[in-house]
């Protein structure tokens, strides 16, 4: 209460306030006690709010983070008191070769997923910002896949890909061709996992970047038109650049995402055939609640951590850079010249020297 | 490219942006269909996004044995609940439903509650220790869940709750993203409000529930719609926390009941239906505001 502003704000003559503010104000019968039993109280009230959370995030949450770290230097079944092995958890997983197969099958999964979701995801939303009949719609039927749950796309996928039963070979064979294996084939089924969580996933990207187009300043196409630019290069050099910082945003969140991969494995293969679809939670999961090696699975936790932590960081970086660097630059420029509009030069291309020269 | 629009350009010399006159906004051609190109594209692109849900549907009201010959149908002859009749005459289903009801309600309950009343201390009162906690809360948000499944876990087993409901209601009690979601929501209303109240002698749990609070609707609406969202929609921690069938929830009793009823696909397909229904009805019925949710937190992340 004590750091509220007097209410100046308050307009009008304050008929009922005054005596309140005198009383809130000025504190004289206890100079020294006033302000600071207030204060104690305030803090009081607020703990109690924060509290519920407060209890719920440490306990489940930081407490686990410190937990993890020591259980991954020791050998823990879950049922008998552990035991301290140092660094052997981390040794072992660097030797095992299941470990280093499951971090490859997520590296793939990755290195497909975001650049098609991104690239999917940017065409998609290019196509559908335009003021026509049915976009709506459109929007809507390719956002929906976005809510349904990971557990339900994988019983619905591997019902329309079972090989024996699906309508996918079904309809294949209707076509003429050969009937295909998807998820039963080890070569097939990561690209297909793949291919389903695009089909859920474009849509959050597509969301975003309608969303960052709608802030793209009009002023600024208008301003590149009237210079003669065309629809590619407004692309090129307005509209994309504007866009960096929400696909350096969408990039950071589709790699965690990927890196994280599991409720559709375990759903559609389990993670095989042949360990082609293990990935690292899954394998995590393997480890800690299935073999019962919870020191190894917090072990291979804390990698995971960590290559989430790293590509945070070096999200962060980039976007910093990024946000400074060319977007930046060009708005400026481009701005400059809508403050100053041109002179009637019409067939003048709109190359940044051009556009710089007409400014000064 | 550099001869497109040549007539808006000579003719509009004042900033105007594309106006209402210009023969072709967009830059789409008129004359030669009879609706934008566009729909060319956009129409097969959605449909493509919409066939596994209609496949879903379908093949929940077709017959066992349409489903089951080769190569198999690819339209109902006719419409047969006996998919549907199998799943909701299994006992275990309903249950299933209803305890993933029961940990979504309380769930998206508590995150508004503790949610609101976090994130207003954090929005309007300074307290000791109020910069720290704020950190440490924001930080929690970067912790992958990975991480901490296997000693929560441990701490559930400790308190008992391994395969109970508690178990899955606990950890979803309130999250970070509640608190700090409501908190930015609450920073960006106007102080005056409150200090009235405030200054009439309410406390900061009246201010709180009766000018804030209704205030808040869009941000309320967020919070439930994400907190609804994932809590119906997790697997993960339901596997390892409940081991009882009776216990599960429907995602967990989904992939189960999948396991078992290999040849009962028009029954796995019905229950799917039944899994998927909830959160399609909650995402039609706010389409809106949970779009704007999405791209709001995603944007500032």
């Amino acid at each position: 209460m004590p750091h509220h502003p007097a209410p100046l704000t308050v307009a009008g003559p304050p008929a009922g306030r005054p005596p309140d503010g005198d009383r809130r104000a000025a504190p004289p019968k206890s100079p020294s006690r006033g302000p600071r039993a207030r204060r104690r109280r305030e803090t009081a009230t607020a703990w109690g709010f924060v509290a519920p959370a407060v209890v719920v995030i440490l306990g489940l949450s930081v407490l686990p983070v410190i937990w993890s770290l020591l259980l991954s230097f020791q050998a823990n079944d879950l049922v008998t008191p552990s035991r301290w092995v140092g660094l052997d958890n981390y040794r072992a997983l660097a030797a095992d070769p299941h470990f280093a197969q499951a971090v490859r099958n997520t590296l793939l999964y990755t290195v497909l997923y975001v650049p098609l979701s991104l690239v999917g995801g940017l065409g998609l939303a290019l196509a559908l910002n335009r003021r026509i009949r049915l976009v709506g719609l459109y929007r809507t039927l390719i956002f929906v896949p976005f809510v349904v749950s990971a557990t339900a796309q994988g019983v619905l996928f591997s019902f329309i890909l079972d090989p024996e039963f699906g309508a996918a070979n079904s309809l294949l064979t209707r076509l003429g061709l050969t009937p295909q294996g998807f998820l039963t084939d080890p070569a097939q089924a990561l690209p297909v996992l793949v291919a389903v969580t695009l089909w859920s996933g474009v849509g959050f990207c597509v969301v975003v970047y309608l969303a960052a187009l709608q802030d793209v300043p009009q002023s600024l196409i208008e301003a590149a038109r009237l210079d003669g630019a065309g629809r590619r290069h407004i692309l090129r050099h307005v509209t994309l650049p504007a866009l960096t910082p929400v696909t350096v945003f969408l990039v950071l969140w589709q790699i965690i995402e990927s890196l994280q991969v599991f409720d559709l494995v375990y759903v559609t293969t389990k993670g095989g055939p042949l360990g082609s679809t293990t990935v690292i939670v899954y394998f995590i999961w393997e480890q800690a609640f299935k073999s019962f090696t919870a020191g190894y699975g917090a072990a291979a936790a804390y990698v995971l951590a960590l290559a989430l932590g790293v590509t945070g960081l070096a999200m962060r970086l980039v976007r910093g850079r990024a946000g400074r660097k060319p977007g930046s630059t060009r708005r400026s420029r481009t701005a400059r010249r809508t403050g100053a509009p041109p002179p009637h030069t019409p067939g003048r291309p709109a190359t940044a020297a051009g556009t710089e020269g007409a400014a000064r | 490219m550099t001869l497109t629009r040549p007539g808006p350009r000579t003719a509009s010399p004042t900033t105007s942006p594309a106006p209402a006159t210009a023969p072709a906004p967009d830059g789409k051609r008129r004359g030669f269909l009879p609706f934008s190109g566009w729909h060319l594209l956009l129409a097969p692109l959605a449909l493509l996004f919409a066939i596994p849900l209609v496949w879903l549907l379908l093949s929940s009201v077709m017959s066992d044995a349409e489903i089951n010959r080769f190569p198999p149908a690819l339209w109902p002859s006719g419409i047969d609940l006996g998919g549907y009749r199998y799943v909701l005459g299994n006992a275990l289903f309903p249950r299933w439903f209803t305890n993933s009801l029961i940990v979504s309600a309380v769930a998206v309950t508590t995150n508004l509650l503790f949610g609101a009343l976090g994130g207003y201390a954090f929005a309007r009162m300074r307290f000791a220790g109020s910069k720290a906690l704020l950190v440490l809360m924001l930080a929690t948000m970067a912790v992958p869940f990975q991480l901490t499944m296997i000693p929560t876990f441990m701490v559930m087993k400790r308190l008992g709750l391994i395969d109970t409901l508690g178990a899955l209601v606990l950890p979803s009690l309130v999250t970070p993203f509640a608190v700090f979601l409501l908190r930015q929501f609450f920073l960006s209303l106007p102080r005056e409000l409150e200090e009235a109240a405030w200054l009439d002698g309410c406390s900061r749990m009246r201010v709180l529930f009766t000018i804030v609070l209704p205030l808040s609707r869009p941000a309320l609406s967020t919070v439930a719609v994400l907190t609804f969202l994932t809590t119906w929609n997790d697997l993960t921690w339901p596997l390892i926390a409940i081991n009882h069938d009776t216990h599960y929830t429907l995602q967990l009793g989904l992939t189960t009941f999948q396991g078992q009823h290999h040849t009962r696909w028009s029954a796995v397909m019905a229950g799917n239906v039944l899994t998927v229904l909830p959160v399609l009805l909650a995402f039609l019925g706010a389409q809106k505001s949970f779009i704007r949710s999405l791209t709001s937190t995603g944007l500032k992340g």
